[in-house]
C-alpha cells in the first residue's frame, strides 16, 4: 500500500467546508484535553462560553461588539495576506488610528470653535484611516524599496505604537479631573458613534459590513483585485506580465493600515469614548485567525470575526462564571488555526490510496531512462 | 566613564543578552534545515512558564531547565508536524504557533501557582551569578562576562560548538544541504524531512531555554507577557547573524547592551519619558534591519538558506 498526494488544479471548496468543520470540532477537543489536564471540565466550560457569547440577546449584542473591530482587522489583514505581504501590524495600525481619532475629537473643536459639530465624526474617521494607513505604509516602503522583512517591521511598529499611546494617555494626555485612572478626558458627545438602543452595539458594525463589500467588489471585480491574486499566487508570473510590486504593495497597504485604524476610530468613538487603557487587547492578532480562517475572502472574513468574536465574549464569561482564565479562548484560537492549517492538505491535494501498489510490479514501467533531475 | 560604570553594563548586556543568543541559536538551526519558524516568541514565553512552574513546584532549577526545553520540543513538534509531513505554510503556522504558545503561557500562568492559583508575583529557585576562579581577576571581563549564570556560561559554549558543528562536521554538511538544496540532499541519501524534524525541534528546546532563562535568571519570576518581543528580535537578529552563530553571539551583545543603556539612563534619573526608552530595542531592531538589508542588496550577498520556507515533496516537481 503505498499513500500519494496528488495537487489539485483549484482548491476543493467542498473539502475546504469539510475541514473546516472537523478543525473546529479537533480544535475543541484539543483545548479540552488541556482543560481537562489542568484541572476544569471542558463540557461545562465550553457551554459555559456559548452561553456567555450567543445565550442571550444581550450576550450576542457583546459578541457583535467584538465582532466591529475584528472584522475590520481581518479585512485589512486579508488583503495583504492575498498577496503575501505578511502584515501582522494590524494592533499598531488600530492603536494609531485610535489615536488620531482621538487627538481630533479632544482638540479639533477646541482650536476651530466654529468648526460644525456634524464634521467631527467625518474627520475622526478620516483621520484615523489615514493614520492606521501611514503606520501600514512605512514597513511598506521599506519592503518595496529595500526589500526589509515586513514580518518583523510591522510587528516592532505594533509595539512603539502601543507605547506611544501609553505615553499620551499616562502622560500628557491624562484627564486631570480622571483621578489618576490612565486614559484621557471623555470626547464630546458630537464624536460618539450611535448606538443601537439598549446595546453597545454602534455604527462601526455598518461600517464593517460596508468594508467588506466594498474589498469584495475590490477584489472580484478589478484589475487591481486581479494584479493582488497574481502577486499572491505567482510573483514570478506577476512580474512577467508587467505588474508592478511597489505600486500593488503600496496600495495594499494603504487600505490594509487604513482598514484596522478604522477599528481604533470605531473602538475609541463606539466603545470607551476616550483614549484608554485597554484600546490594545490583541485584536490585530486574532484578527490573522479570522483572516486565514475566513479564506482570505472579505464575506468569510465577516462570518468568521462574529464567531471569533463569540469566542473572546465566551472566554471572558468563564473567567466570571467559571473562574477559568480568559487566556483559554487564545488557546483555542491558535489550535484552530493549526487544524485547518493541516487541513488545508486536504483542500489543496487529492489522497490517493494505492492498495495494490506493492503486489503490481508489471504495470511498472522497465527501467526508465534516467530523468533530467535538478541542474 | 569609569571602569566601575563600564563592568556593569557590561555585565548587563550579557545577562539580557543570553535569552536573545539562545533564541537566535536555536532559530538558525532550524532555519538552516529550510524550515522557517516565526512561533519564537510563543515558544519562549511557554519556556518561561513552564520552566518557572516546575522550578516551583520541585524547588529545583534544572528541573525547570528540563520541563521548559521539552514543553519547547513539543511546541516546535507541532510547527514540524504542520510544515513538513502537512506542507503548511511555514509563516501562517509560525504566527498560528506564537498566539497559541502566548495563550498558553497566559492560562498557564493563571492555573500553574500553588493549589490553582496564579504564579504571578511567586518567588522560586532561581540561577545566580557565580565567578570563575582564576578569571575573576581579569579586568573589566572578571567582574562581568565571568560573573554570570551557568546558562549564560553554557552559551558561551554552544556558539563556537554550534559554528563548529555546521562547518566542519558531517550531520553539519548534510543540515546545510538540505537547507540549500533538498532534492540534491535527497539525491545524496539524506533523509530530508527526518532532518528538518530534528532541527526544528531541537531549535524550539533552544528558544524555550532562552525563555527559561529570562523566569528563572534574568528577571526570577512569572509575569505576563514576560518575553516582550524577544522572540521576534531574534527573528531579525538571526538575519542580522546572516544565518551564523558567532556573529549571532555579537547581535546579542548589541541588543543586551541596548537593554543595558535603557537601564542606565532609568537608573541615572533622566526626564525622557519612560515609554520611550522601552521603545529603542523595537525601534533599533528596524534600524538594523534595513540597514543589514541594504549593505546585503548592495553586496550582493545572500545570507539565507535558498530552501528557506519552502516545503520539500520528492514528487512534486517545482
Amino acid at each position: 500500500m503505498r499513500i500519494r498526494l496528488e495537487r489539485r488544479l483549484k482548491p476543493s471548496k467542498t473539502a475546504g467546508l469539510v475541514v473546516a468543520l472537523v478543525s473546529l470540532v479537533l480544535a475543541l477537543a484539543f483545548g479540552g484535553a488541556i482543560l481537562l489536564a489542568t484541572g476544569a471540565n471542558p463540557l461545562l466550560t465550553y457551554k459555559a462560553m456559548a452561553i456567555g457569547a450567543f445565550g442571550s440577546k444581550y450576550a450576542f449584542s457583546e459578541t457583535l461588539v467584538k465582532a466591529i473591530p475584528l472584522i475590520l482587522c481581518g479585512l485589512g489583514v486579508a488583503v495583504a495576506f492575498k498577496m503575501k505581504f505578511w502584515n501582522i501590524g494590524a494592533e499598531g495600525q488600530l492603536a494609531m488610528g485610535g489615536f488620531a481619532a482621538s487627538g481630533i475629537a479632544l482638540f479639533l473643536p477646541k482650536m476651530l470653535p466654529g468648526f460644525p459639530k456634524w464634521g467631527l465624526l467625518p474627520s475622526m474617521i478620516l483621520a484615523g484611516f489615514l493614520l492606521g494607513a501611514l503606520w501600514g505604509m512605512i514597513p511598506a516602503i521599506l519592503r518595496a524599496v529595500v526589500g526589509v522583512n515586513e514580518v518583523i517591521t510591522t510587528l516592532m511598529m505594533n509595539y512603539i505604537a502601543v507605547l506611544w499611546i501609553e505615553y499620551l494617555f499616562y502622560g500628557p494626555w491624562r484627564d486631570p479631573k480622571g483621578y489618576g485612572f490612565p486614559g484621557t478626558a471623555q470626547f464630546p458627545e458630537a464624536a460618539w458613534l450611535s448606538r443601537y438602543p439598549g446595546t453597545r452595539v454602534h455604527l462601526g458594525l455598518v461600517f464593517a459590513v460596508v468594508a467588506a463589500l466594498i474589498l469584495w467588489l475590490i477584489l472580484s471585480r478589478t484589475k487591481f483585485g486581479y494584479e493582488i491574486r497574481v502577486i499572491g499566487e505567482n510573483p514570478k508570473a506577476a512580474r512577467y506580465a508587467g505588474i508592478s510590486l511597489v505600486r500593488n504593495i503600496l496600495l495594499v497597504m494603504l487600505i490594509s493600515g487604513g482598514l484596522a485604524g478604522l477599528a481604533g476610530v470605531c473602538e475609541v468613538a463606539g466603545i470607551s469614548h476616550r483614549l484608554q487603557k485597554g484600546l490594545t487587547v490583541g485584536y490585530g492578532f486574532t484578527a490573522i485567525i479570522v483572516a486565514w480562517l475566513g479564506q482570505l475572502n472579505p464575506w468569510g472574513v465577516t462570518l468568521v470575526g462574529v464567531l471569533l468574536a463569540g469566542l473572546l465574549v465566551g472566554g471572558d464569561q468563564i473567567q466570571i462564571t467559571m473562574r477559568l482564565p480568559a487566556a483559554a479562548a487564545l488557546i483555542l484560537q491558535g489550535a484552530i488555526l493549526f487544524f485547518m492549517l493541516g487541513g488545508a492538505l486536504f483542500t489543496q491535494h487529492r489522497v490517493r490510496v494505492d492498495w495494490n501498489f506493492r503486489r503490481k510490479p508489471k504495470e511498472v514501467p522497465p527501467a526508465e531512462a534516467p530523468q533530467g533531475g535538478e541542474p | 566613564m569609569t571602569i566601575a560604570l563600564l563592568t556593569s553594563i557590561l555585565w548587563v548586556t550579557i545577562r539580557a543578552g543570553t535569552s536573545l543568543l539562545y533564541a537566535t541559536l536555536g532559530e538558525i538551526l532550524t532555519e538552516r534545515s529550510g524550515i522557517l519558524n516565526l512561533g519564537i516568541e510563543g515558544i519562549m514565553i511557554t519556556g518561561a512558564v513552564t520552566g518557572f512552574a516546575a522550578a516551583y513546584h520541585t524547588k529545583q532549577v534544572w528541573v525547570g531547565v528540563g520541563a521548559a526545553v521539552l514543553a519547547g520540543g513539543v511546541l516546535a513538534l507541532i510547527h514540524a508536524f504542520l510544515t513538513i509531513s502537512l506542507r503548511a505554510d511555514q509563516v501562517v503556522s509560525g504566527l498560528a504557533l506564537t498566539i497559541f504558545g502566548s495563550g498558553l503561557a497566559n492560562y498557564l500562568g493563571q492555573r500553574l501557582g500553588p493549589k490553582g492559583a496564579p504564579l504571578v508575583g511567586m518567588t522560586g529557585p532561581k540561577f545566580l551569578p557565580m565567578s570563575i576562579p582564576g578569571l575573576e581577576e581579569i579586568p573589566v571581563l572578571g567582574a562581568s562576562a565571568f560573573n554570570q549564570d551557568v546558562l549564560t556560561y553554557a552559551s558561551y559554549v554552544l556558539v563556537p560548538l554550534i559554528a563548529y558543528f555546521l562547518s566542519r562536521t558531517r550531520p553539519g554538511l548534510h543540515l546545510r544541504a538540505v537547507g540549500e538544496n533538498p532534492r540534491t540532499a535527497d539525491a545524496m541519501g539524506v533523509n530530508v524531512a527526518g532532518t528538518r524534524y530534528f532541527y526544528t525541534i531541537l531549535g524550539g528546546m533552544l528558544i524555550a531555554l532562552g525563555g527559561a532563562h529570562l523566569s528563572l535568571a534574568y528577571t526570577p519570576g512569572w509575569t505576563e507577557g514576560l518575553t516582550a518581543g524577544r522572540g521576534w528580535i531574534a527573528v531579525a537578529l538571526v538575519i542580522f547573524a546572516t544565518w551564523n552563530p558567532g556573529r549571532a553571539l555579537i547581535g546579542a551583545i548589541l541588543f543586551g547592551g541596548i537593554n543595558a543603556v535603557q537601564f542606565r539612563m532609568q537608573a541615572a534619573g533622566t526626564t525622557i519619558p519612560a515609554p520611550f526608552l522601552n521603545m529603542l530595542p523595537y525601534a533599533f531592531t528596524i534600524v538594523v534591519l534595513v540597514l543589514i538589508t541594504w549593505w546585503e542588496s548592495i553586496s550582493k550577498r545572500v545570507g539565507a538558506p535558498a530552501a528557506l520556507g519552502t516545503p520539500y515533496a520528492r514528487e512534486e516537481k517545482r
